[in-house]
């Protein structure tokens, strides 16, 4: 072999080397690696019981209730399969819209409520002028609705 | 073809070639930067949900797409130096590395002023996308400080070629990392299997403005990647002939 073919051998190794061992390294932090928990992995009791722990969904259309005189409010995060109440009190980020993408902080009380200490909005990929999106609001409307209908194999419910 | 190449590679034909070169990158980048800028800010419709927040994914997206061009510019020049001891793919590693640590800088600061009011948050550690991209910023500022520590620019050279190429398998799990585990940051917008999920109106602006982004890009590279040849070649008999014939002129 010349050396120039064993350099290359040589550069091709360390490259695919630490591919691999990133490769392991982040197969083994799987369940780190989330930033947040699904809904139907909380439902079915797969989060950190010993720690706050973040919880990602929809909101659900139609369940956000906030208190008259106060910051207080409620309502439902869903993955289109089961459901999880929330409650928190504070300020919400602009994006915050029933339908809409939510991250939140916090953990669950003993009747399966998660109480959210911080609120974040997970904006989705999807740019649009407004006149376009209201085009689509019946769509929208028909997707996040009936969620009832998925809720079997959710036991929560 | 390899004669070709091998010219190009030669510091001196490359140093006189540059400066004819960079109009070829400057002319185009800017004018299209003007075009993407007036139509990006004017010519787009705001967003359905953002509103006018989201322009800034005008500098957000092309920024963030040339800290990871520009980082695999730098590890595949770094293996061609490392392979076929080419000095002048050592001089474009060590020209792009800079270049690309601002990039990164201006995607994450970018990122981090829409995420306040669009998130709620300007910085979540933990979320693969934010912690991917700050992490090979990490490693531009490693590679141009083992360069910086080492005198010899031979040695200087293979030390930070073998930085380069480890930290290269970063630069895939920046791009994954949205599509591999849940993140606060939302999936890809342009590259997706069934098109853009985007409306042509603000589509257009941005590709304008991803290319624009792209060539003066090129132009800042080639003028890098100059200055490092000159000061590589300063004790070669070309530069001192120049230098010399530059005097004897005045």
């Amino acid at each position: 072999m010349k050396p120039r073919q064993q350099r290359m051998l040589a550069v091709g190794l360390v490259v695919v080397g630490v591919a691999v061992a990133a490769l392991f390294t982040l197969q083994a932090l799987k369940d780190n690696m989330m930033f947040f928990v699904s809904v139907s992995d909380v439902v079915a009791g797969e989060y950190p019981q010993d720690r706050n722990f973040r919880l990602g969904g929809l909101v659900l259309a139609g369940s956000v209730e906030r208190e008259e005189d106060s910051l207080e409010m409620t309502f439902k995060v869903t993955d289109m399969r089961c459901e999880v109440p929330v409650s928190y009190t504070g300020v919400l980020p602009d994006l915050f819209r029933e339908g809409q993408g939510v991250v939140a902080h916090g953990r669950l009380d003993g009747s399966g409520v998660f109480i959210a200490d911080t609120i974040l909005a997970k904006h989705d990929e999807n740019y649009m002028a407004p006149e376009v999106a209201d085009s689509l609001v019946d769509h929208v409307a028909d997707q996040t609705a009936p969620l009832t209908e998925y809720t079997t194999g959710c036991n929560e419910q | 073809m390899w004669k070709f190449i091998h010219k190009l590679a030669s510091p001196p034909h490359f140093y006189n070639l540059a400066p004819k070169l960079v109009p070829w990158f400057t002319v185009p980048g800017v004018l299209l930067v003007a075009y993407g800028v007036y139509a990006g800010l004017f010519l787009a419709p705001a967003d359905y949900q953002q509103g006018d927040a989201f322009r800034i994914i005008y500098i957000h997206v092309p920024s963030a797409y040339l800290s990871m061009m520009a980082y695999m510019i730098m590890a595949v020049s770094a293996a061609i130096g490392l392979i076929w001891r080419i000095k002048l793919s050592h001089a474009v590693a060590a020209a792009a590395a800079p270049l690309g640590a601002w990039f990164t800088f201006l995607a994450l600061a970018t990122g981090s002023i829409w995420g306040r009011p669009m998130w709620g948050t300007w910085w979540e550690w933990g979320d693969p996308r934010l912690t991917s991209e700050l992490i090979m910023l990490f490693v531009y500022f490693g590679y141009m400080a083992l360069r910086a520590a080492i005198d010899d620019t031979a040695k200087a050279d293979k030390a930070s070629a073998v930085l380069a190429l480890v930290g290269a398998v970063n630069v895939p799990i920046i791009h994954f990392s949205v599509e591999w585990w849940s993140s606060l940051h939302q999936g890809a917008t342009l590259l997706r299997k069934d098109g853009p999920a985007m409306d042509p109106s603000m589509l257009y602006p941005l590709l304008a403005m991803i290319l624009a982004f792209t060539f003066l890009f090129g132009a800042l590279l080639t003028r890098r990647i100059r200055t490092e040849v000159l000061f590589r070649e300063r004790r070669t008999r070309w530069v001192k002939d120049m230098v010399l014939s530059a005097k004897g002129r005045n």
